[in-house]
């Protein structure tokens, strides 16, 4: 009888624990598919295993003077200083978005030189800078 | 003046909760059942003196009296009267003077409201509580004191962020506050609880109201929140899987689990431990929220004023506050007494809570991560709504299922039931004229959507059931009804929306495939505190040649200057048309985003729907405790 409570405790202990180690297999497998890294246009410049299919995150300064708009899309040149990167994107742009700002825009690479966002970030603040950016001008400044 | 008032009040407060503290400590050795008036006494003084300082710094908004920083650098004299209060607590040090009253609230509540209880549990949740207060009256009074003077007095205050100036936003803070803080109560009875080692049912009961409470608030808070974003941030979305916004549903996980929880050790069929752990993480999870919008080491789109400085104070908090939890826990763990059977109701509400805290691990890891990534190798990530929704939808599908079987079964019993009834024919029925109108072709989306109108045909009989036999659960039949609802109108809601975006020159017009889009008019309109530029747009559906005229807006506003994009809403019950448009660098191009999103009200009301059972649950407990 004793035997046999043991053994059901057991079997339910290891059945917890192989669903347990399956869960969190599953959502760090899903979370490794579903990060977006964030590239400043140097690191873009300079990282040679860049995925195309891969949706990413560009930040840096709009360009002064770089905004062009047509009927379908708007493009700007994102600038952290040292290089740069064309960007179009179609949509309405955050309130914050100005000529020598700074941005974020998610979307993907068309190749190393031109990017095609879906979204650009929208900022409260007019002072704020995306932590990822802050770090990244801060070492290029040095 | 106003300043000194409100650090007197401050004072006050500290003093009266410092006193509290004591006198429930030397109470805790007498023994006998009566718990002092001198104790009612201070908790009412202390009520008085915390609501009065927030009366001090809401009446320093309000005369817009510059010579206190905290409003000098969150108002403007000529902000409307509506956004100077909402102004209060729109900031920092004016939410965490909140935050302490809402405790000091709670505090009081507790101690009027529980009645026949044991006393050294009472006693003890008294000081549990106080030393909460205590905590955070220092952390105010030595960080982020709202009543700071400022000298020599500035004529004009530096203004509102504008996009703060909402009705929704106003409301938002004091609804999520009172969830978050709200908890702090169960917090501090759960420990009462293990010290005073007092029995389970009694502890459930106590609890009970200030959970519904709790869960009721942050509910309503999280949907004001949703709407907010909705229509203000201008693209269409209600939900963005933000670090902020998953701040306020990880407590919201927990308040869920342990409502559920607490129904079961309320006939002593067990779970003691599991509800004190609960308990305990909800308030945990409250304050690690605050703690990741507060810090600002989360990369979110809603900016919150941060400081580091903050940060360290609330983690330091919530570490000594976690570890002393778990150290009574494990010196006091209550005895339990298990007697649960497989196909019972206490299993599928024990299924449930297992959801939730699965919900609330993949919330916290995808909130958490990129901060872990970032100190360890350095990358800069961030986690989309991709990961969120790739890992939960599978899952509302068991979940569905067991809200729709689970709260049929009985309590302690071991019948196994057929699943094949009307409610099931019914179901498919429905489900199969749903997919021949929509003809959605992924797999997965057609499981929820089957078993999301399952649940809402099962809960509907359920009512005509229990009408009948006028024994009426109606609290939990309202909320699981919402929740199906809910999660079925966010899959239609998925799978008709329709965004087009591009530019237009006034007077142009821009087809797409079901809908012209023509830009009729500007406009130029000053108001009181900004500059308006409105734009007439026609837009006309070819399908039934019906025409709705939206006018978007772009404001300006001079303090501090801020641009902000109004998007216009043409909202009915079915469906919503939603049109924003912008300007870059004041050329004669206008970026417009053109939304459909059917059954947004009906999100709305889902959401309701579901906080309105918790409400009548409230007063069906007031009616049986007076029976």
């Amino acid at each position: 009888m004793l035997f046999k409570k043991v053994k059901i405790r057991l079997s339910i202990l290891l059945t917890l624990s192989a669903i347990s180690v399956f869960l969190i297999f599953l959502v760090f497998k899903v979370l490794e598919d579903n990060v977006l890294y964030f590239y400043s246009p140097s690191e873009i410049k300079n990282t040679n295993d860049l995925n195309l299919n891969k949706k990413i995150r560009v930040g840096g300064m709009v360009k002064k003077g770089s905004i062009q708009s047509n009927e379908t899309e708007i493009k700007f040149v994102v600038t952290d200083l040292n290089n740069e990167i064309i960007v179009s994107y179609s949509g309405t742009v955050p309130a914050l978005f100005a000529e020598g700002k700074g941005v974020v825009a998610e979307g993907r690479l068309r190749d190393k030189k031109f990017f095609i966002a879906k979204r650009i970030l929208a900022k409260h603040d007019e002072n704020y800078m995306p932590p990822e950016l802050r770090g990244n001008l801060n070492k290029d400044a040095k | 003046m106003l300043s000194k008032l409100g650090i007197l009040f401050i004072i006050g407060t500290l003093f009266t909760s410092l006193s509290i503290i004591f006198l429930t400590f030397k109470e805790l050795k007498v023994i006998d059942n009566l718990i002092p008036s001198k104790i009612y006494k201070f908790s009412l003084f202390q009520l008085f003196f915390s609501i009065s300082s927030f009366f001090v710094l809401l009446l320093a908004y309000i005369l817009s009296d510059f010579s206190l920083v905290n409003v000098y650098e969150n108002s403007h004299s000529n902000k409307p009267l509506f956004y100077k209060i909402s102004g209060t607590w729109g900031n920092h040090e004016g939410s965490l003077l909140l935050w302490i009253n809402i405790l000091v609230l709670f505090s009081s509540l507790f101690l009027f409201l529980t009645k026949n209880s044991d006393k050294s549990f009472k006693i003890l949740t008294l000081l549990f509580q106080n030393l909460l207060i205590i905590t955070f009256l220092i952390f105010l009074l030595t960080n982020s004191n709202p009543f700071s003077e400022l000298f020599p007095v500035p004529l004009e205050g530096l203004g509102l962020n504008p996009i703060l100036q909402d009705p929704a936003l106003a409301i938002h803070p004091p609804l999520l506050y009172i969830g978050f803080v709200g908890s702090s109560i169960y917090f501090s009875a759960a420990l009462a609880a293990l010290i005073s080692k007092i029995d389970s049912q009694s502890f459930a009961i106590s609890i009970k109201s200030w959970v519904l409470v709790s869960w009721f608030f942050q509910t309503v808070g999280i949907l004001v929140g949703s709407i907010w974003a909705y229509y203000e941030l201008g693209w269409g979305g209600y939900w963005f899987w933000d670090p902020v916004e998953n701040s306020s549903l990880m407590p919201w996980f927990v308040m869920t689990a342990l409502l559920h929880s607490i129904l079961v050790l309320e006939r002593r069929i067990g779970l003691y431990s599991w509800v004190i752990v609960l308990s305990i993480l909800t308030f945990t999870m409250s304050v690690t929220g605050t703690f990741l919008v507060r810090s600002g080491i989360l990369n979110s789109v809603h900016t919150f004023a941060s400081d580091p400085s903050r940060g360290l104070f609330i983690l330091s908090f919530l570490v000594i506050m976690v570890f002393s939890s778990i150290f009574i826990f494990f010196k006091f763990s209550p005895k339990e007494n298990k007697k649960y059977s497989v196909f019972s109701k206490e299993a599928f509400i024990i299924a449930n809570n297992w959801f939730m805290i699965f919900f609330l691990g993949v919330v916290l890891i995808g909130t958490l991560y990129p901060v872990l990534l970032d100190t360890i190798t350095g990358s800069k990530i961030s986690v989309g709504p991709p990961y969120y929704n790739l890992i939960l939808a599978p899952f509302l599908i068991p979940l569905l299922f067991l809200m729709t079987s689970g709260p049929n079964y009985k309590w302690i019993s071991n019948e196994v039931r057929s699943l094949f009834n009307l409610v099931l024919v019914l179901s498919v029925t429905l489900f199969l004229i749903t997919f021949f109108l929509i003809k959605e072709k992924n797999f997965l989306i057609n499981l929820i959507l089957f078993f999301s109108i399952y649940l809402i045909t099962q809960t509907l009989f359920d009512f005509y059931e229990s009408f009948k036999k006028k024994n009426i659960n109606i609290s939990r039949i309202i909320s699981h009804l919402g929740f199906g609802l809910l999660i079925f109108f966010i899959y239609i809601n998925h799978i008709f929306s329709v965004e087009n975006n591009f530019n237009l020159k006034l007077g142009e017009t821009k087809k797409t495939d079901y809908y012209t889009i023509k830009f009729v008019n500007l406009e130029e309109q000053s108001i009181k505190n900004y500059k308006s530029i409105i734009g007439y747009f026609n837009v006309s559906n070819k399908k039934n040649f019906t025409s709705k005229e939206l006018r978007p807006e772009i404001r300006v506003y001079d303090k501090p200057f801020t641009i902000t994009y109004e998007a216009s809403i043409n909202s009915n019950l079915f469906s919503d048309t939603y049109l924003t448009m912008s300007n870059i660098s004041d050329t004669d191009v206008f970026n417009i985003k053109f939304q459909v999103k059917p059954f947004m009200n009906l999100i709305w009301l889902s959401v309701l729907l579901l906080s309105l059972g918790g409400v009548l649950n409230f007063f069906k407990r007031k009616k049986y405790e007076k029976n």
